[in-house]
């Protein structure tokens, strides 16, 4: 079977001036943002600042005070469902097994039995979870719960992958493994991401663009684009740490202030 | 001075319930040798309470006779048709309220309103709307078990994971398949523990109904051991009472089993 590719012509995202504000409170104020696609913008920003908050509107989970979110380019054919989360907490659900949980979000569609189990196969193999096909969520580690979201989201064919932190309740080292496995994934099939994290590491090992958002209300402070092709980035790369550092120089001020504002409140 | 080295003191353990096997049934024959002995030492009067040996030997009779099947059998269906009739409903009118604001907004304060009046008081009444015979008994136990099977279950619903829920709608579920596959397993260990209450109060209420016109029936036969102050039929009634409790609390245990190994 040809591996399909998970994003084939490829949809570019386009955030015009979103600001949005819980009642009183302002989160997000005039973001404008590409991403092409192919491509992993990561966003970085300090805690409270709205990250979460843009993710969920690029997906179409909350719908913004004011601006808008375009989308463009064909969906492939095979696409299931153009814009797919990856959450911070798994969400699996823990009385399915892992192949129940993958099958889960293909049972809506019109898919015959053999294409459905193709697809649920294809996944696991490529997240090297073939072995776990019938084990429960309780039964398995962080790590292995995470890769089975990751598998969940992929069996759907997305054009763009919605991140939410997606490793941070999870070790160092098994966060060190799912990088590997991301930058892998990605290289034999380059996918559309939008990645929240907390972790500047992570940030510069896998964004080709690199957001960085004030605190509250988030603006965009700083894009930084990194050429470095993602398989070659290594931890020890001076000009990766430089970028890591500048971006912590960025972050420390935002977050000293919002710290402060905290203090005050 | 030093002191010698010693072992550093346990101070874990407890607050983790263990499965004793037996200690429960230990308890039981231990009570009852105590009467046992008790009544016929004569310190308990024989109009206290019976001997059990009697008891034993007057359920032994009633199976003998064939009265024992035509006693429970009736109770029984009762109480299956009354309380499915009620923990249906009451799931269905729960799951409602979980999902829909504006079944919440009507419902909430109504079940509210019904749950802490006494179904029993109301059995007269439910004679004049169902008739005397089996309509008005299924109506007790189906009211009965219908409030608490609501409370239980909305409570449920609401304990569901939101964010699973969110993880539904992320990938494009249809609303139906989020209620289905997501929101009711979900939802089902409170609708289970639920049930085990909402059961208990149908075999109160069982009896109650069986106390008011029924010829056959475990309260008919109690009501009746009763009134000719027969300690061993009123006892023996009792009996099989707390049997039909095990019974059902049991059967919940075997279903939690069954339909809940994915909790850690
Ligand atoms: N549904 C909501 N109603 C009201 N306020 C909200 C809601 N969701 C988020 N907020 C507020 O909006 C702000 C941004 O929240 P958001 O979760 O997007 O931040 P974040 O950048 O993802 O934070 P973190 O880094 O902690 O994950 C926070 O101050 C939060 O309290
Ligand atoms: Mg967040």
């Amino acid at each position: 079977m040809a591996h399909p590719t998970i994003l084939g012509a490829g949809m570019d995202l386009k955030i015009e001036q979103l600001s949005h504000s819980y009642d009183t409170v302002n989160v997000l104020s005039d973001i404008s943002l590409q991403v092409p696609s192919g491509q992993i913008m990561c966003v970085v920003g300090p805690s409270g600042c709205g990250k979460s908050t843009l993710l969920r509107m690029i997906g179409g989970l909350e719908r913004p005070s004011a601006g808008q979110v375009l989308q463009s380019g064909d969906v492939p054919p095979d696409c299931l469902n153009p814009l797919t989360f990856v959450f911070q907490d798994f969400a699996l659900l823990p009385w399915r097994s892992v192949a129940g949980n993958i099958e889960l979000v293909l049972e809506d569609h019109p898919l015959d039995g053999a294409a459905r189990a193709a697809r649920v196969a294809d996944v696991l193999a490529r997240t090297n979870l073939s072995d776990f096909a019938k084990a429960l969520p309780r039964q398995l580690s962080g790590g292995m719960k995470q890769r089975v979201a990751i598998a969940r989201a992929m069996a759907v064919h997305p054009a763009v992958m919605l991140m939410d932190e997606p490793l941070s309740a999870l070790d160092a080292q098994t966060r060190e493994l799912l990088i590997d496995d991301l930058v892998g994934l990605w290289m034999r099939a380059p996918f559309t991401a939008v990645y929240v994290t907390h972790n500047l590491a992570e940030a510069v090992r896998l964004g080709h663009q690199i957001v960085v958002l004030s605190r509250r209300p988030g603006r965009v402070r700083e894009v930084m684009h990194l050429s470095t092709p993602l398989d070659q980035r290594s931890m020890a790369d001076p000009g990766l740490q430089a970028a890591q550092e500048r971006l912590w120089a960025l972050m420390r001020d935002e977050a000293l202030a919002a710290d402060k504002e905290l203090a005050h409140a | 001075m030093h002191d010698a080295p010693r072992p550093v003191p346990f101070r874990g353990g407890g607050f983790r319930p263990q499965r004793l096997r037996g200690v429960g049934v230990a308890v039981f024959v231990v009570l009852i040798l105590l009467i046992e002995w008790g009544t016929r030492a004569g310190w308990i009067s024989s109009l206290t309470l019976p001997r059990p040996s009697d008891v034993v030997a007057t359920l032994v009779q009633l199976w003998k006779s064939g009265l024992f099947f035509q006693h429970v059998t009736p109770s029984l269906t009762r109480l299956a048709v009354g309380s499915a009739m009620g923990v249906l409903a009451g799931v269905a009118v729960g799951v409602m309220i979980g999902l829909f604001s504006l079944a919440r907004a009507g419902l909430v304060p109504l079940v509210a309103a019904l749950f802490p009046i006494p179904k029993i008081a109301l059995l007269p009444l439910f004679v004049i709307w169902f008739g005397i015979d089996e309509g008005s008994k299924y109506a007790l136990i189906a009211l009965g078990t219908f409030t608490p099977t609501v409370v239980a279950t909305f409570g449920a619903v609401d304990n569901v994971d939101r964010t699973l829920v969110r993880m539904g709608q992320s990938f494009g579920l249809r609303w139906w398949s989020i209620v289905r596959k997501i929101v009711l397993p979900g939802a089902l260990p409170g609708i289970l523990s639920g049930l085990r209450i909402s059961l208990s109060i149908g075999i109160i209420l069982l009896v109650a109904a069986e106390m008011l016109g029924a010829q056959y029936g475990i309260g008919a036969y109690i009501l009746e051991a009763g009134s000719l102050y027969d300690l061993e039929r009123l006892f023996a009634g009792v009996v099989i009472l707390s049997s039909l409790g095990v019974l059902v609390s049991w059967l919940i245990a075997q279903l939690e089993k069954r339909l809940l190994i994915w909790r850690s």
